[in-house]
């Protein structure tokens, strides 16, 4: 690890660059944002921390210019400004790193950069302008290589130079490590510092609490659109930034009991291989994994390895070669579609919530009677719908797993992120299922929910299911997976014992140990796409 | 200032319903301004167009019978919409229909009776479902357009029908015209009220409610609502989005063959070079206005019966080209489609914000 990221970090004592005074963003009646008060010093690195839903989207959109606040008023460097649009933001001197990249996957570094910046006609001088940006700030990148053969931690690397061309005093980051293996952001970090050391101020918003504590000087946290405590991170734990963000302290998971080591194997993939189904996707290659009941099996892995493409088979949404590639409970599934898996006693929960796990312009009763039309629960008549039962169904789900919901039966796309996913995984665990895929569980879920949703997987696997859980929070498969496979460019690596292994290992290997580039579309792969456009 | 179009949280249900209500009113108003600049009396015009024929006792029977056709077609339509299938070709199959059952008595003219008006009535269906299994296979297959294929279809059928019924089954008895043999009361629907309200109204009862009970209740009609929301959660539940493509092609294309050869075996009694003015376009319409509900297309389809009934009575009675009613039509499917981005979408002023001041001081 880099010194300079062990330092001890105290804030700036300078004067403030960015203050904003009582800003508060109404949509309709909901108030997003409720009198935030947030003061950024030059050359410090600012935590906006806060839950799904606190407000920390609106608030940066107001800094960058999308968003107009109903009240107050934002002061750049004492004087008051307006910030009527993002090219005005980057006039002011604040860049923006979004979550999800805006680039172009035919095009070279240096032509998606000239794309943004409008001044720079000739490409040659800025290319050259590029390299000196990069190795300043230990951002390798040749700028001639084309985005779709770059790994999500150099197209990262473009955005973030692209940013930097202009030169930012301040620069906000949107989850940036989300999308990075652990080395890559170590990287990054170095990069941040040498920013923050010219004076150039950083907002970072991210869900990792170590990491925040590693890196950040000062942290303003959010709740509800109010500010609800601002502290040094390095003062605090990971647990009481976590329970500032939540209001209450976080759930602690409990999964004492290990699992039986000699149970059975209840879902067995032997030789899977599958070419992809369009030219962005991952081939499958000869993947071989089996989980066997009362055990969790995480997958980790960066975004568009194959997770989505692994899914599909698992499900049955794209069928094997042959029947015996898929093997549910001693029963080759391989050949079957997923309406007969589920029979079988399989359930699975895929990574997009809206238009894959669910239908959102549809009642929640509907939504119960996607998966569950054919598993038992006599929903269906002589093809004819039982409605009461499938509302009886929704509300027992509701309950159990605590949904929170506007109305008795609201449309699915109606409710927050966390409470449809709750409601989607309760939908198949309130099967007892012997065999379940979930693919990204807690993917954008608040803590609270998140804590929820895991330990109902725990509680699944202990009561005797095979529980195999696909996704790319590496915090996620160590506290709940006992054991861990990587998908990397479509392979699968052997699984082994969770805790045999360190985070730094997880990394190299999802690196495709220590291969620096991944092809295929990593950066814009499903996982992104399904969270794209989440107000 | 500047006014921009912001989604809504969650669709208004209130302009779901009010949207078609609008959309009337807005063309109404539209066509008084136009009456109005050209010179022509607008109440009076509105009155012909809307409410003269609603006066009568056989305008009103004239009403229902072009409304069979319409509302046949728009049932069928329905289906297709809602999932996601847009089958603009309804006119085509329609005239599949109309030569499918009109062999009958035109190939054996002797025939008589209600099992050869049973055997006509189900040849229509399956002709029209036939020509509707073209563009549904070349959709599932090669994955073709079928907006294209559809509209592309109809033109076939149609020329194909207008030959037939100038070459082949021209009648030899018929002094040149371009039409088939007339056909015999027991070649036709039977009349069972008034004086030309025949068996079709039944049909277009019957269709109605078994619509509305295959898409509110039946396991079908959910996977076509999932399928046309959206395909990846439809195939997520195990249902087959090819499958449905088949099945909405055959539904609408049969109901469009029932109308189809219930006009041939109704108030025409012959085949002709044409057999409808435009009900399959029309039809179009007519399921969007009705919301894609069976009930609201009842009221929509007698809306834009109504609208051609006007359409004949302007013209005799003031001489207007009878292209009107294809413009007020057209005017009403805009509207409708205008006021349905309000369902999901609202307008909003947005005024220069008061950090203004701010930025001066």
């Amino acid at each position: 690890m880099e010194p300079a990221i062990a330092a001890r970090r105290t804030r700036p004592q300078s004067g403030a660059l960015v203050e904003a005074i009582g800003i508060t963003k109404l949509f309709g009646s909901f108030k997003a944002n409720d009198a935030i008060d947030l003061t950024i010093r030059p050359g410090e690195i600012h935590a906006l921390l806060g839950e799904n839903g606190a407000g920390k989207s609106t608030l940066v959109k107001i800094l960058y210019g999308s968003l107009q606040p109903t009240e107050g008023e934002i002061r750049w460097k004492g004087q008051p400004v307006r910030i009527p649009s993002p090219s005005a933001a980057r006039k002011l001197g604040i860049g923006m790193v979004f979550q999800h990249f805006s680039l172009f996957d035919a095009l070279t570094v240096t032509e998606n950069i000239a794309l943004a910046l409008a001044d720079r006609t000739n490409l040659a001088a800025l290319a050259r302008e590029i390299e000196e940006v990069s190795r300043e700030f230990g951002l390798p990148l040749n700028p001639a290589s084309r985005i779709v053969d770059l790994s999500v931690g150099e197209r990262q690397r473009v955005e973030i130079v692209r940013c930097l061309l202009q030169d930012p005093e301040l620069l906000i980051m949107d989850e940036p490590t989300s999308v990075l293996t652990p080395q890559e952001a170590d990287d990054l970090f170095v990069t941040l510092d040498r920013l923050t050391a010219r004076g150039c101020a950083v907002l970072y918003i991210s869900h990792r609490l170590e990491e925040v504590k590693q890196i950040c000087h000062h942290a303003t946290i959010l709740r509800l659109g109010k500010v609800v405590a601002e502290c040094d991170p390095q003062q605090e734990t990971a647990a009481q930034l976590a329970s500032l963000m939540v209001g209450a302290d976080v759930h602690v998971l409990s999964a004492d009991t290990p699992p039986p080591s000699t149970m059975r194997t209840r879902l067995k993939v032997q030789g899977l291989s599958m070419p992809e189904p369009h030219p962005f996707a991952v081939a499958l290659k000869d993947i071989s994994l089996d989980v066997r009941a009362g055990e969790i099996v995480g997958i980790a892995g960066i975004a568009g390895n194959g997770q989505g493409e692994l899914f599909d088979a698992l499900s049955g949404e794209r069928l094997a070669a042959r029947e015996d590639v898929v093997t549910i409970d001693g029963k080759p599934a391989g050949r079957f579609g997923v309406t007969r898996r589920r029979r079988m006693g399989a359930a699975f929960v895929p990574e997009e919530r809206n238009g894959h796990g669910a239908v959102p312009r549809l009642r929640l009763s509907d939504n119960v009677l996607l998966t569950r039309h054919a598993t038992g629960d006599q929903l269906i008549r002589i093809g004819v719908i039982d409605f009461s039962g499938m509302r009886t169904l929704a509300e027992r789900i509701g309950r159990s797993f605590d949904v929170r919901k506007s109305a008795v039966d609201p449309e699915a796309g109606s409710l927050s992120g966390g409470n449809l996913q709750k409601f989607i995984v309760g939908r198949e665990i309130d099967r007892q299922p012997s065999v379940l895929v979930v693919s990204q569980p807690t993917w954008g879920v608040d803590a609270g929910a998140a804590a929820v949703i895991r330990q109902s997987l725990i509680d699944l696997a202990r009561s005797g299911s095979a529980v195999l859980v696909i996704s790319q929070d590496l915090d996620e498969i160590f506290e709940i997976a006992d054991r861990v496979a990587v998908i990397s460019r479509g392979h699968l690596t052997e699984p082994v014992p969770t805790r045999s292994l360190t985070r730094e290992e997880i990394g190299l290997m999802m690196a495709g140990l220590g291969e620096g580039k991944k092809k295929g579309r990593a950066a814009m792969g499903q996982g992104e796409a399904a969270h794209a456009h989440r107000p | 200032m500047r006014i921009v179009l912001e989604k809504r949280q969650t669709p208004s249900r209130s302009l779901q319903y009010l949207s078609p209500v609008v959309a009337i009113l807005l063309s109404l108003v539209t066509f008084f301004v136009i009456f109005l600049l050209a010179g022509i009396d607008p109440v009076r015009a509105l009155y012909i167009y809307f409410v003269e024929p609603l006066t009568a006792l056989w305008s009103i029977e004239d009403l229902l019978v072009k409304a069979v056709p319409i509302i046949l077609i728009a049932i069928g339509l329905s289906f297709c919409y809602q999932s996601a299938v847009w089958n603009i070709g309804a006119e085509g199959q329609l005239a599949a229909g109309a030569l499918a059952g009109a062999a009958i008595p035109i190939l054996f003219p002797t025939l008589q009776g209600p099992a050869v008006i049973t055997a006509m009535i189900l040849m229509g269906i399956a002709g029209g479902m036939a020509y509707a299994a073209i563009p549904a296979i070349l959709k599932i297959r090669f994955n073709a357009n079928e907006t294209l294929t559809t509209l592309m279809l109809v033109y076939v059928a149609n020329l194909f029908l207008d030959y037939m019924a100038r070459g082949p089954w021209r009648d030899p008895a018929g002094f040149n015209f371009p039409n088939s043999r007339p056909f015999d009361e027991g070649q036709m629907l039977p009349v069972i009220a008034g004086e030309s309200i025949r068996l079709s109204i039944v049909f277009v009862l019957v269709a109605v409610v078994v619509a509305w009970f295959m898409t509110a209740k039946t396991m079908t009609g959910f996977k076509i609502r999932v399928l046309g929301q959206s395909p990846r959660a439809g195939s997520f539940g195990g249902f087959s989005r090819n499958k449905m493509v088949m099945l909405t092609f055959l539904i609408s294309g049969g109901l469009a063959g029932l109308a189809g050869i219930c006009e041939v075996m109704g108030p025409i009694g012959l085949l002709r070079t044409s057999v409808s003015p435009g009900y399959g376009f029309t039809a179009i319409i007519v399921a969007f206005l009705g919301r894609l509900h069976p009930f609201g297309i009842l009221v929509a389809g007698l809306l834009l019966a109504l609208s051609y009934m006007g359409g004949e009575g302007a013209q005799v009675a003031i001489g207007l080209s009878d292209q009107t009613t294809q413009v007020f039509q057209g005017m009403l499917l805009f509207y409708v489609l205008a006021c349905d981005s309000f369902i999901y979408y609202r307008l909003r002023i947005v005024r220069q914000p008061a950090l203004d001041a701010a930025t001066v001081r």
